[in-house]
């Protein structure tokens, strides 16, 4: 329908909306996040689920200790090595819609870590992330505009293209969790999400 | 509150006492050239269980509470440049009485929460780093090392003979080396770096062809 119409329409006491808009709206004002951290940008995230900050305002206060129950992943922290099968684990366990946020340099790319031996160089080499949130760690604000953000985009979906979308991410998360390699993990990142700027070695 | 400068130990004491408690041990007095001058006592390791039950049950200072333990590795550099700082602060020392040959090192730090004391700072040293590179673990003595001494011999291969558990507890069961050695070759899987600098911009200028621009 024309915004203008729709404008015009509301002025005169008639609200009209589809079925599109309103399957949206409802997807993303009440996004059910996994209640798991990893780091200190987890901390940050509790005290924007806290009443100063009141991540409920948003519709995503309901934190859900089961996979099972939850739509949005917010990956809050260093993804160590040895931790990461397991964030893969609760990430494939996620019934469908399912949402990533980053969240910190370090979910984003290993952060102050990154040439360590032990951290995962970001989590999208694993799973398809939404937003991502820099910071270190990105204050309560930072991650409101990240669940904002998402509404935003969820907003933009379409009824018949969502199956579509849904499928894809299904696909990936259907890829075998990474298993524990001698140093790394095996594989270290899944090729359909993942490619690295190339680098000539000497 | 009692004056800190009060619950200072000199080290020497606790070692006449060792001495006197184990004649048959060999017990060594070693000096910490830095500021903080924390000097240690260096335990053998074949009475240094039974020192460190002396020390908790029975010693007139009764270290009840090991606060940290921790691992360090002497490399025959490290080993070689420490002796040039120990010959320069003090020139009468005997070069051939410092050690050369690398070892593993487990560093306890104790205090007395009954006597208000501390730090009281214990040292064990393996033969070398290769392949003797067993210490006793003290963890029947002070429990509080039980994790300490996993995360030792997780990250510096140290092995406890003694400890109920001795696994890794940090990297994963199948993990190949010991990341916090010296010589700890870690796996090459570096990437584009916008903007290296520093330890990053001289492995990237190692492996890479156009290290400026981080490729």
């Amino acid at each position: 329908m024309d915004e203008g119409l729709k404008s015009e329409l509301q002025k005169a006491g008639i609200f009209t909306t589809t079925l599109n808009d309103l399957y949206n709206w409802g997807r993303g004002n009440s996004l059910w996040p996994l209640q798991f951290g990893l780091a200190c940008c987890a901390i940050e995230m509790i005290a924007t689920s806290m009443s100063r900050y009141d991540l409920a305002r948003f519709g995503a206060e309901v934190f859900r200790p089961s996979p099972r129950q939850a739509d949005l992943m917010i990956v809050s922290g260093t993804v160590t090595k040895k931790m990461a099968p397991q964030v893969v684990r609760l990430f494939k366990q996620m019934p469908s819609p399912k949402y990533v946020i980053a969240m910190g340099a370090c979910a984003i790319s290993g952060g102050p870590f990154k040439q360590g031996y032990n951290v995962l160089k970001g989590i999208d080499r694993y799973m398809p992330v939404d937003v991502h949130i820099p910071g270190c760690p990105p204050r309560p604000e930072a991650l409101l505009h990240a669940i904002m953000t998402l509404q935003r985009k969820i907003a933009q979906d379409t009824l018949h293209q969502n199956r579509r979308k849904e499928e894809e991410v299904e696909r990936i998360a259907a890829l075998p969790v990474p298993e524990h390699g001698s140093h790394d993990l095996l594989p270290p990142k899944h090729d359909v999400l993942w490619h690295p700027e190339p680098v000539q070695r000497s | 509150m009692t004056d800190c400068s009060q619950n200072l130990i000199d080290a020497r004491e606790v070692v006449q006492a060792l001495e006197r408690a184990f004649p048959s041990a060999h017990i060594a007095w070693e000096e910490n050239l830095s500021p903080s001058a924390q000097h240690a006592i260096v335990l053998d390791s074949e009475h240094a269980l039974e020192c460190a039950q002396w020390l908790k049950e029975v010693s007139p200072w009764e270290w009840d509470f090991l606060s940290n333990v921790t691992g360090v590795d002497w490399t025959d550099e490290a080993l070689a440049l420490q002796a040039k700082a120990r010959i320069k602060a003090d020139p009468s020392v005997d070069p051939e009485s410092l050690p050369k040959e690398g070892y593993l090192e487990a560093v306890y730090h104790l205090y007395s929460i009954k006597n208000i004391l501390g730090p009281l700072i214990l040292r064990l040293r393996t033969a070398n780093r290769e392949n003797d590179v067993s210490l006793p673990s003290l963890t029947p003595v002070w429990r509080s090392a039980e994790f300490q001494e996993r995360e030792i011999f997780d990250l510096f291969g140290i092995v406890f003979e003694g400890h109920p558990d001795m696994r890794r507890i940090m990297m994963w069961d199948d993990y190949e080396g010991h990341p916090m050695r010296k010589d700890f070759v870690d796996v090459d899987d570096y990437e584009y770096e916008p903007t290296p600098h520093d330890a990053v911009l001289k492995r990237c200028q190692e492996r890479f062809v156009d290290p400026a621009n981080g490729r």
